[in-house]
């Protein structure tokens, strides 16, 4: 795991787990830090030694998220496409998916998980692989 | 009516900084106020849209908090005023997908189906006020043009 | 009510101060009125406290001037303790009426001390002074009347909250899926709920399918459309996916024939065929077992 330098003082740190990236936004995300952040991940996966082949951004610590910041994962996941690199967005809550559906922000280009375990399962790289389940008689 | 419940709270918005206080401030207050998580998200992710319309479109103002309350129901009304170039074509702002600012062009249009009322005052080349009015209560409070 | 009290601003000065000095013997006397007695059951003390929270009130908006306005920030200390002691009275069976009443009631004993004050409890200016304390009163009065009425509203208001909750149990049918029987008409606020429950429920139980069955919903229409659209685009942003069953033919045809494009979301005849599929996406066979003999899927 390296954390990219931090050369902004509000910078989201990029983690390279393998050939994914794993952004984990927290609380309060200045639009400078996103525009950054969308400028570090592809300049990440450009120039990455290793091929990227996934990136997963965590949100499940983001109070809102606005039509900014909506636009700015939407253009992260487009960009990181041409770069053949398939982006995940984990974690969303309850509170923020209503209302982004209610201010009209589906976000259609984007793949979705629960979290960032089921993410990294859905780019198959299976940490914490869902075991096969067999639910117990009348459940 | 509305009484004024707490005295108004001018904040100023001028920078990137000052969207990210704003957005805190009436986090806070909507919290004080009593109202559940999933409208303080929806209050503060409209604070967030109009708070940047004022500083990118208007160039910059204030908004103005002030709490209210009518019988046993709080609520927070919010002014974001600024003195910039108005709008011209109010419906064409309104509707969604328009943009004249870089964004999805979700911010107006957006933000007010993420509120119970949301007024907008402009006049051409003197600037542009927004009034939002939310009440804190479990239900969503009657909305005109909806059923 | 109607006719005009002229209380002067000394008047209302002179009454805010006679409240604070004789703010002890008021709430003493007070505090065996019923209403205070009955609500305050553990000492008297606490009674007497409470009194004299209320006369400081008083005082307050008597000197602001305000005797005759609900409003006056004087009553907003004292506005949740009234709220609560009328709702002990209406608790025990008493008519808001019936607690204006005994609200009524604090005048007297105020009133007699009032007097006293005065050398000529009949010239004009103790006159004026009684008058301004019961201006002052009847406005106590229709302060709590107010939260006697607003406290009933925000019962009736809860109880339609949880009528909304108990509707829409959100039941989990499998390990991963959850599912939604809708019932009844979707208005608005249901499908907010709906919404809202369904959302928790994947995050709680760890869902990747939801199943909104509106089998029990008498008509769609555009709205209920929309309202569907929504619930499954933020089960989406969950990372959950969503899958809509029990379309009868009639409402299948009516969504046709309204043109609404329901053409992004996987729909199902049935809430058992949503299952199948959900447990078919995840690679989960369910066979009759030999031994048990046919058992109907």
């Amino acid at each position: 795991m390296t954390a990219s330098s931090a050369t902004h003082a509000n910078a989201v740190p990029v983690l390279a787990l393998g050939d994914i990236l794993l952004i984990t936004l927290q609380g309060e995300l200045h639009d400078t830090s996103a525009e950054q952040l969308q400028y570090d991940i592809s300049h990440r996966i450009a120039h990455s030694p290793l091929p990227v082949n996934g990136v997963v951004i965590d949100i499940s610590g983001v109070d809102i998220v606005d039509s900014f910041l909506g636009r700015i994962l939407a253009e992260i996941a487009a960009t990181a496409r041409l770069l053949a690199a398939q982006t995940v967005l984990a974690g969303m809550r309850p509170a923020v998916a209503i209302t982004l559906v209610e201010l009209g922000l589906t976000l259609p280009g984007l793949d979705t998980a629960l979290n960032v375990d089921r993410a990294l399962a859905l780019l198959g790289r299976a940490p914490a692989a869902p075991p096969p389940t067999r639910p117990e008689e009348g459940a | 009516m509305h009484a004024p419940l707490a005295p108004t709270t001018h904040l100023p918005i001028g920078s990137d900084a000052d969207l990210a206080w704003v957005r805190q401030q009436v986090r806070k207050t909507a919290t004080d106020l009593g109202f559940g998580l999933i409208q303080q998200t929806k209050l503060v992710t409209a604070t967030s849209e109009l708070a940047r319309n004022t500083l990118v479109h208007g160039g910059g103002g204030h908004v103005e908090v002030t709490p209210l309350r009518a019988g046993h129901v709080c609520g927070l009304r919010l002014s974001f005023v600024d003195a910039g170039p108005g709008i011209r074509d109010l419906d064409l702002a309104m509707t969604d997908g328009y943009t004249s600012g870089g964004g999805l062009g979700l911010g107006l249009s957006g933000a007010k189906r993420l509120v119970q009322e949301l007024i907008v005052d402009s006049c051409p080349g003197r600037g542009t006020t927004v009034t939002v009015t939310d009440w804190a209560s479990g239900l969503p409070a009657p909305r005109t043009g909806t059923r | 009510m109607a006719e005009q009290h002229d209380v002067t601003p000394e008047v209302a000065q002179e009454l805010g101060g006679f409240l604070e000095q004789r703010r002890e013997q008021i709430a003493q006397r007070w505090a065996d009125a019923a209403l205070f007695r009955t609500v305050f059951t553990v000492s008297r003390d606490e009674a007497v406290e409470a009194c004299k929270a209320v006369v400081d009130a008083l005082a307050d908006v008597a000197c602001s001037g305000r005797l005759e306005d609900i409003h006056a920030p004087g009553f907003d200390t004292v506005r949740e303790q009234l709220s609560r002691m009328a709702a002990t009275r209406a608790q025990a069976g008493f008519s808001p009426s019936q607690v204006a009443g005994e609200v009524a009631g604090l005048r007297q004993p105020a009133a007699a001390l009032l007097q006293a004050e005065f050398d000529d409890p009949r010239a004009e200016h103790a006159h004026a002074c009684a008058l301004a304390l019961t201006v002052l009163l009847g406005t106590l009065r229709l302060v709590v009347m107010e939260t006697t009425v607003n406290s009933g509203e925000a019962l009736i208001a809860r109880q339609r909250e949880q009528l909304l909750e108990v509707a829409t149990p959100v039941i989990k049918l499998w390990e991963n899926i959850v599912a939604v029987p809708l019932i009844g008409t979707l208005d608005s606020a249901r499908s907010q709920v709906v919404m809202e429950s369904l959302l928790e429920a994947i995050v709680h139980e760890r869902a990747r399918y939801a199943i909104l069955d509106i089998t029990g919903v008498p008509t769609v229409d555009s709205l209920v459309a929309q309202h569907l659209m929504k619930t499954v685009a933020a089960a989406r942003l969950m990372g959950a996916h969503c899958i809509v069953s029990g379309i009868r033919p009639a409402i299948a045809q009516t969504i046709v024939h309204l043109g609404i494009d329901l053409g992004t979301i996987t729909t199902r005849a049935g809430l058992a065929d949503a299952l199948a599929y959900a447990l078919g996406q995840q690679g989960i066979v369910v066979s009759p077992s030999p031994a048990a003999g046919a058992i109907p899927r």
